[in-house]
């Protein structure tokens, strides 16, 4: 089966300093993959480049398309979408008009099908339906994540690229995220996740990554990656304890 | 002074006003979605007047040449970006929209001016070569500069100011311009004469100004300009590009001043470098908006123009000096009232 995702030899620098470092990684349809690491190794800046708000080195294959040099605008077209670490969402607009900026490229391709998706993302988060007409600016850092994953899910992505989307949230939100998040593969939707939390990242992941300064390290199928000594040492000894 | 007088210089002060808080809207839209101060918006008044002057006259206005100029210059900058990026796709839409387009309005203007349409008519086209020299003055000067500080957009602006100030003398000559009214009615009402041009550019001005409403609450572009101007991250990572919100912002800016500069023609005398003095005066509405708040910039403006026309009848010598003046106590009132936000610089 051939990957949605190959990206090779993949640097980003910022002046002269490489903070991604020769990366490799792949994606198969309809999987999820997670790239785990510390702070600091260069993880949002991974994505960033995949998205294009980077300028990068090395190569992105992406449905058999190299997309290295394609705007972030075109790659959104093509179904690539990224959930930034800080959201970016429209705080000054309501819930709604944020939701329905997520469909601007199927706006302008004058796809009819947007209505339905709006009922599925309200579906899928009921408090967002709640306050579609309160401003985004207004809602706790939960449903701002899920506003930030409604928004994403209203471009209907084929490769859903989520940055951190635990951080800052209580447990039980991060519970209902990641069970979002573990759903949407059954929708065909492929998801690259970038997490601090090992722990939730490689239970509902199929495959990982370990980044660490700037470098793979480690890669693997998650279920290995979880019994790596060094993973467990690194990643989990804490999360796990706590986590119980 | 007494009563009718006062009254008077109401009507004369709102109707100026009205024109000015057009421009302070459009300054304010222009900053918000592109951060540039937007001081080329007066030529684009000068030009709409005095292009619906020559077409008065049934003469080819010289903004139909300008139009063609800069359609070959964007369209050589295209093609070699086209060509540099490989997509070759991308070619016949930049020939059809650089040259193809002006040329067939360079050629309508042609053909159409002598026979001395309709004044609608004329309105239209006036606007119809006007208006597309917005997004060109985007594409050319600022979309290159996209991500440079505020000041260097500023001093872009200027630089953009000049150059089209010295077109318009090129194209229509140093002489001024005046159009005749679009209605010579006048109503009496009690002590006051209401001129029906003042009408005019006020009704417009609303109607122009509830369009805008609309177009921003309701419509997927107009909360994409919206979006780009709260979070310019979030927009591009929506597939909002930069450079098409800011080629649509410039368009309706270079709309709105063309639109203003018909509306104001039949009142003043419109020479090439006239919009100049009127942009400002806008802008002053606007930086009592704070260059953020639509409805204060509005109402600034016809401050502005109230101010005007008393200043005008009180000490006419000072009146530009008067209106400019009040800049200086809305800075410093504005400097005690809002945090100070540091641009983030490279």
């Amino acid at each position: 089966m051939s990957a949605l995702l190959e990206v090779r030899g993949l640097s980003v620098a910022y002046g002269k300093v490489e903070a991604v470092h020769q990366a490799a990684l792949r994606l198969e349809q309809g999987r999820i993959v997670t790239v785990i690491g510390p702070n600091g190794a260069g993880k949002t800046t991974l994505l960033a480049a995949l998205m294009g708000m980077l300028p990068a080195r090395g190569s992105i294959a992406y449905a058999g398309q190299e997309i290295l040099r394609l705007e972030p605008e075109q790659r959104v077209s093509r179904g690539l979408c990224l959930v930034p670490e800080r959201r970016e969402l429209f705080a000054a607009m309501t819930v709604e008009d944020n939701l329905v900026l997520g469909a601007f490229h199927r706006y302008r391709k004058r796809d009819k099908t947007i209505a339905g998706d709006f009922e599925q993302v309200y579906r899928l988060f009921p408090r967002l339906q709640e306050r579609r007409r309160q401003l985004a600016g207004t809602l706790s850092g939960g449903e701002r994540q899920m506003l930030a994953l409604g928004r994403a899910l209203m471009s209907r992505p084929r490769l859903l690229m989520l940055d951190e989307p635990s951080l800052g949230l209580a447990p039980l939100i991060v519970r209902d995220i990641f069970r979002v998040i573990a759903g949407l593969r059954e929708t065909g939707v492929s998801i690259l996740l970038v997490e601090q939390n090992a722990h939730a990242a490689l239970q509902v992941a199929d495959y990982g990554y370990v980044l660490e300064t700037g470098e793979i390290v480690i890669e693997g199928p998650s279920a290995s990656l979880a019994s790596n000594p060094r993973v467990i040492e690194s990643y989990l000894g804490l999360v796990s304890s706590d986590a119980g | 002074m007494n009563a009718e007088i006062a009254l008077f210089l109401i009507q004369d002060g709102l109707t100026n006003g009205a024109i000015y808080a057009l421009l302070a809207l459009a300054l304010v839209l222009v900053f918000a979605v592109t951060r540039v101060i937007f001081i080329p918006q007066g030529e684009f008044v000068a030009y709409g007047a005095l292009t619906l002057a020559s077409l008065q006259l049934g003469k080819l206005p010289g903004t139909a040449w300008l139009l063609l100029g800069g359609g070959l210059v964007v369209a050589a900058v295209e093609l070699v970006q086209a060509v540099r990026l490989g997509a070759v796709r991308r070619i016949p839409a930049i020939l059809f929209n650089y040259i193809v387009i002006p040329s067939a309005l360079l050629s309508l203007a042609w053909w159409a001016a002598p026979q001395k349409p309709a004044l609608t008519l004329q309105i239209l086209l006036a606007l119809a070569l006007v208006v597309p020299l917005g997004p060109m003055v985007y594409r050319l000067a600022y979309q290159p500069l996209a991500n440079a500080s505020v000041l260097v957009l500023l001093i872009v602006s200027v630089a953009v100011h000049l150059a089209m100030t010295g077109l318009g003398l090129v194209f229509f000559g140093a002489e001024g311009s005046r159009t005749p009214p679009f209605s010579d009615a006048q109503w009496k009402l009690g002590v006051l004469n209401i001129s029906g041009q003042s009408l005019w550019v006020m009704g417009s001005s609303l109607a122009l100004i509830v369009a805008l409403l609309l177009f921003f609450e309701h419509t997927i572009y107009g909360k994409a300009l919206r979006a780009t101007a709260i979070n310019r991250i979030g927009a591009r990572l929506v597939g909002v590009s930069p450079a098409m919100a800011g080629k649509l912002s410039f368009t309706l800016a270079a709309l709105i001043g063309a639109l203003s500069g018909i509306l104001v023609a039949p009142i003043t005398t419109i020479y090439y470098d006239s919009g100049f003095l009127i942009g400002l005066k806008g802008f002053v509405g606007a930086i009592v908006g704070g260059l953020i708040s639509y409805p204060i910039a509005a109402a600034g403006a016809l401050l502005v123009g109230l101010l005007e026309a008393y200043a005008s009848f009180w000490a006419s010598a000072y009146k530009e000096v008067i209106v400019f003046t009040l800049i200086i106590p809305v800075l410093i009132w504005r400097s005690f009232t809002t945090h100070h936000i540091e641009e983030e610089e490279e």
